[in-house]
């Protein structure tokens, strides 16, 4: 259960994030409730008001949804969830790219390895 | 408004060099505050001060608008540094010491809280480990509903994965306009739980305060990393 922050960056930011990747790997489903505040703060062993920040960001790109005191749950638009997939694997991509670049590996080069590899 | 206000509070203890020396500060309801310093810097000075343990040489205390006595007592909920219980006692008789002494004591919740722990409320104090007391001894604290919870190294005697469980306790079981102090040195453990922070230096002076997740983003580092660099050897 231990959820581990890196210390570099904001935690509510890490948290929606991995809210964000629980979405995205299907552990909360589309339409889902996801925990309160209250029970994701336990969990986490964070502040409550850390958890409310990243929800009120995860709510600003519409991934999840909050209705009124039933609570909040994950939206069922697919192209909201299809955008966020979408932009998180870019982020993947673009971080690799400043990986491999570094080793002076080429893009033709990158790419061929991704291709083995992947085999 | 707020929950905690001290004025200009000095204590020293007998001749010595002071330990609080004008220590001015103010605390909102509804935060977790981090008070964090150096061994000897006075955090734990400041909390008794503030339960009504230890009289200030001169200065004000305020909780809720109270002065330190019987009205803040009754809404002042205190974790000290060591456990004092009578090591005669079981933990359900705590249990009941606490329902007498509290009027917002929840005997419920303290008994639900002991059972996902798996503490045996039947058990002699005497016969559970060190941890198992501070865990006990956290449970009936948070089982008051007070508005301020005053929590003197609540993780230092416990092992990593306890810690969790005691933070968790912690977030889980306070109301949203109560407020929570804790002292530490251990940064990195209570840091996730923490709205704002005080670095409190020799003598009590406040040397950094304001929003946690403020300074992280100012300073790009932990409050971890801060307190090693302010408070280089």
């Amino acid at each position: 259960m231990a959820w581990h922050f890196s210390t570099d960056r904001p935690v509510y930011v890490q948290l929606a994030e991995r809210i964000t990747r629980s979405v995205l790997t299907g552990e909360y489903q589309p339409g889902e409730q996801i925990p309160s505040v209250r029970q994701l703060a336990m969990e986490a062993a964070v502040n409550p008001n850390t958890v409310q920040h990243a929800f009120t960001e995860l709510e600003g790109n519409g991934l999840i949804v909050p209705r009124g005191t039933l609570g909040r749950f994950v939206t069922e638009d697919r192209a909201v969830i299809e955008a966020c997939r979408e932009q998180a694997a870019r982020q993947l991509v673009r971080d690799f790219i400043e990986n491999i670049t570094q080793l002076s590996v080429t893009g033709q080069q990158a790419i061929a390895m991704i291709e083995e590899e992947s085999l | 408004m707020s929950i905690l206000v001290c004025r200009d509070l000095c204590k020293s203890y007998r001749r010595g060099v002071p330990v609080l020396d004008h220590l001015n500060l103010e605390i909102p309801e509804g935060k977790i505050v981090g008070l964090l310093g150096p061994n000897g810097c006075g955090k734990s000075t400041l909390i008794k001060l503030v339960a009504g343990l230890l009289q200030p040489n001169s200065g004000e205390i305020l909780v809720g608008g109270h002065p330190v006595g019987p009205e803040s007592c009754a809404i002042v909920s205190y974790l000290p540094e060591r456990t004092y219980f009578s090591s005669g006692m079981k933990v359900e008789g705590l249990i009941r010491f606490f329902a007498d002494f509290y009027a917002d004591f929840d005997a419920t919740r303290a008994r639900s809280l002991l059972w996902d722990l798996g503490i045996d409320p039947t058990a002699d104090l005497k016969s559970l480990s060190k941890g198992t007391k501070e865990k006990v001894q956290l449970i009936l604290v948070m089982s008051r509903r007070a508005r301020l919870y005053l929590l003197d190294e609540p993780i230092a005697g416990v092992d990593p994965a306890a810690r969790e469980y005691i933070l968790g306790t912690i977030v889980g079981n306070y109301a949203e306009d109560a407020s929570i102090i804790i002292t530490t040195h251990l940064i990195a453990d209570v840091e996730p739980v923490l709205d704002e922070f005080f670095f409190l230096g020799y003598g009590g002076h406040i040397i950094r305060s304001g929003s946690a997740e403020a300074a992280r983003l100012e300073s790009g580092r932990s409050l971890d990393e801060l307190f090693r660099e302010v408070f280089k050897c």
